[in-house]
């Protein structure tokens, strides 16, 4: 692992044990994290997106088995710094040292994720006191106080009293966030942050988040359906579908030169404000059953571009550049060359000049 | 959290009180007087009903019967059980033992209900979730006087560690069989509530986000879990409350327990009106002090009832 990176997921494979048979849900991941960067992993519900998380805090449930692969994070404590790999972990260690305390999560909906009968102030100081952080009570309730103001919550000394049902939505999705960012974690993932909440709110939440990345340098790994979403938040992308990754890039690169059928059928059905001529595109069909997965490329059943191959064999990755790759047989040399569809065109062209007004 | 305590006495006082004019009225439909000696003549019986104030016009008897139970906690005199005695002179002594009784049977029940609960949710679909649950069964299916005699042949017939009726030189003692055989109900109640409400709040997003927070199984469950399934639980407690007030009028008397169930149940077949009124009142009375302490609990343990309602 080089220096500068804070996690590296290798060949990961999972699944789950259903009455209905195995769900592979996840097939062969591999992805690197570096320190302080945002990484966002999109894809529609059920590709697996979710559970990669799980796997890092080693919150799979019962029935689910890691088949094969790795997860790698680099662990600082006391200027000491080793690698471990969270998948060979016990529950108790990833419990004392891992979970809360140098990766932490925020979930999707704010509305069920606080406990009713605790105030928040005790929510946020309760993993501070578990990993034994602070030194005395009153310790935590003054970095409690900050955390609220770090996550834009006024009058802090009142609002620790508080119970959930007495904030709104996104008080309370900055309270989760506060909760996260207690223990001071190298690594912070985002499942959904903002999906449970209305657009301005949405907006507000995605500012406090890079906000927050620019003063304590955590790394985040932003989970998200949303194209939309993301764009201003991260560094790079990666597409998820079917349990495999698609494709992978600088956040520029998948907005502005995407690659892959998939994830050109995401960028097009981004409503936008000007779609009046254009119909919003969607992706026709639905995702395959992962109990029986598909021979070859998943997403050729749904795809417009798919080759004879792609119904045979799983593509490998492509390099379209140093940072961008590409999982999809289009991009072998003895390919036909293939255009992103031009409605698509038209509005990556618009997004671009966008940018440089 | 005052306010609301204060408030919910207050409507506490009001119920009980509309229960003394329920009573009163309820007794005028009874059938027969406590004067049933076929040996009595027609004077001596109107004798008799002048005496204990019987033959008044109804309003008039109203007001006496409030006035005395308002003033003086005076429900009059005992017409057939122990004649001319106070009535609350019978009731009260006896009331001690069934109260104590009913409290044990329910704090055992409610104690083990929550024990087998939280294993047994704890524990999902393993031998010692099962285990649970059958006891749950049992304790569900069967009813409370067959236990009383299980009990009373095995601990106290067979290996004679209890008396088989109430002995008292030793009421303690005593009230241990009769607590068991009340508190299987209860106990198979609260822990099947428990089990799957406990379920329930493991599976919830707000659990998910207290495990990630790295905070040990043990304080997962008896922190947040518990705490959030219990708000459910303590429903039940108000009316197996009633459960508990019928069940000791059988459970007192296989044992023969001097409480105020079996009081009762001499009461209404010698048509004591008297000492009907008072055991029916003072079983309200329990029955409305559970509920009001099941409101506080509620109140105490979430937070989105004390504060609506006025902290």
């Amino acid at each position: 692992m080089e220096t500068n990176q804070i996690l590296e997921v290798k060949n990961l494979q999972l699944s789950f044990r259903l009455d209905a048979g195995v769900n592979h849900v996840i097939r062969d991941i591999s992805f690197n994290l570096f320190k302080g960067e945002t990484l966002a992993i999109v894809g529609e519900s059920g590709s697996g997106k979710s559970v990669t998380t799980k796997a890092i805090l080693g919150l799979i449930d019962d029935n689910g088995a890691v088949e094969e692969g790795s997860i790698l994070f680099r662990l600082r404590e006391n200027d000491k710094e080793e690698i471990v790999d969270l998948l060979h972990q016990s529950k108790s260690y990833m419990q004392k040292h891992i979970r809360g305390r140098k990766i932490a999560i925020i979930f999707q909906d704010p509305m069920t994720s606080l406990d009713p009968t605790m105030t928040i102030g005790k929510q946020i100081m309760e993993s501070m006191l578990e990993h034994k952080l602070v030194k005395s009570k009153q310790e935590a309730k003054d970095r409690t106080k900050v955390l609220l103001e770090l996550v834009g919550i006024d009058h802090p000394e009142k609002r620790m009293k508080q119970y959930p049902h007495q904030l709104s939505g996104g008080m309370r999705q900055r309270v989760v966030i506060a909760i996260a960012l207690a223990c001071e974690p190298d690594l912070l993932i985002a499942d959904e942050p903002t999906t449970a909440l209305d657009v301005t709110i949405q907006s507000q939440i995605l500012e406090l988040i890079k906000d927050i990345q620019k003063k304590t340098g955590v790394a985040i790994i932003f989970i998200t359906h949303d194209l939309g979403v993301v764009a201003n938040v991260a560094d790079r992308v990666a597409v998820m579908y079917a349990g495999k990754l698609v494709e992978e890039g600088l956040a520029e690169e998948i907005y502005y030169n995407p690659k892959h059928p998939y994830t050109w059928g995401l960028l097009s059905s981004i409503p936008s404000m000007d779609s009046k001529e254009e119909e919003i595109e969607s992706i026709p069909g639905s995702p395959p059953n992962l109990i029986n997965p598909p021979k070859g490329d998943a997403f050729a059943y749904r795809s417009n571009y798919a080759l004879a191959i792609d119904f045979e064999e799983i593509p490998p990755f492509f390099k379209i550049s140093e940072t961008h790759s590409v999982a999809s047989w289009l991009y072998h040399p003895m390919a036909p060359k293939v255009e992103m569809p031009e409605v698509l065109q038209k509005r990556l062209a618009k997004y671009r000049t966008q940018k440089e007004v | 959290m005052l306010k609301f305590i204060t408030k919910r006495f207050f409507w506490s006082m009001v119920t009980l009180f509309t229960i003394l004019i329920l009573l009163f009225l309820l007794l005028q439909f009874l059938p027969g007087t406590p004067f049933n000696d076929e040996k009595l003549s027609e004077a001596s019986k109107a004798l008799l009903n002048a005496k204990y104030g019987l033959d008044q016009p109804f309003f008039s008897r109203f007001y006496i019967y409030m006035k005395n139970i308002l003033t003086e906690f005076d429900f009059g005199i005992s017409l057939s059980i122990q004649r001319n005695w106070m009535v609350k002179n019978i009731v009260l002594p006896r009331l001690g033992i069934s109260v104590r009784i009913g409290l044990q049977a329910l704090a055992l029940g409610t104690g083990m209900g929550v024990l087998f609960g939280v294993v047994s949710a704890s524990n999902k679909n393993t031998w010692l979730d099962t285990m649970a649950t059958v006891v749950a069964i049992i304790g569900v299916s069967i009813p409370s006087y067959v236990f009383a005699l299980l009990l009373s042949y095995t601990f106290g017939y067979k290996l004679p560690f209890f008396s088989i009726i109430f002995d008292f030189s030793d009421p303690i003692k005593s009230s241990i069989l009769p607590t068991i055989a009340l508190s299987m109900f209860v106990m198979a109640q609260v822990t099947r509530f428990l089990r799957t409400e406990l379920i329930e709040v493991l599976g919830s997003d707000y659990i998910r986000l207290v495990e990630a927070k790295g905070v040990n199984r043990f304080k997962v469950i008896a922190r947040h879990g518990l705490r959030n399934a219990l708000i459910s639980v303590i429903t039940i407690l108000g009316p197996l409350t009633v459960t508990l007030l019928t069940g000791s009028l059988v459970v007192e008397k296989v044992y023969a327990v001097p409480g105020i169930g079996s009081l009762l149940v001499n009461a209404i077949l010698t048509n004591d009106y008297n000492v009907i009124v008072m055991i029916a009142f003072v079983y309200s009375a329990l029955y409305i002090t559970m509920n009001l302490v099941v409101d506080i609990l509620y109140g105490i343990i979430d937070p989105r009832i004390r504060v609506a309602k006025g902290a």
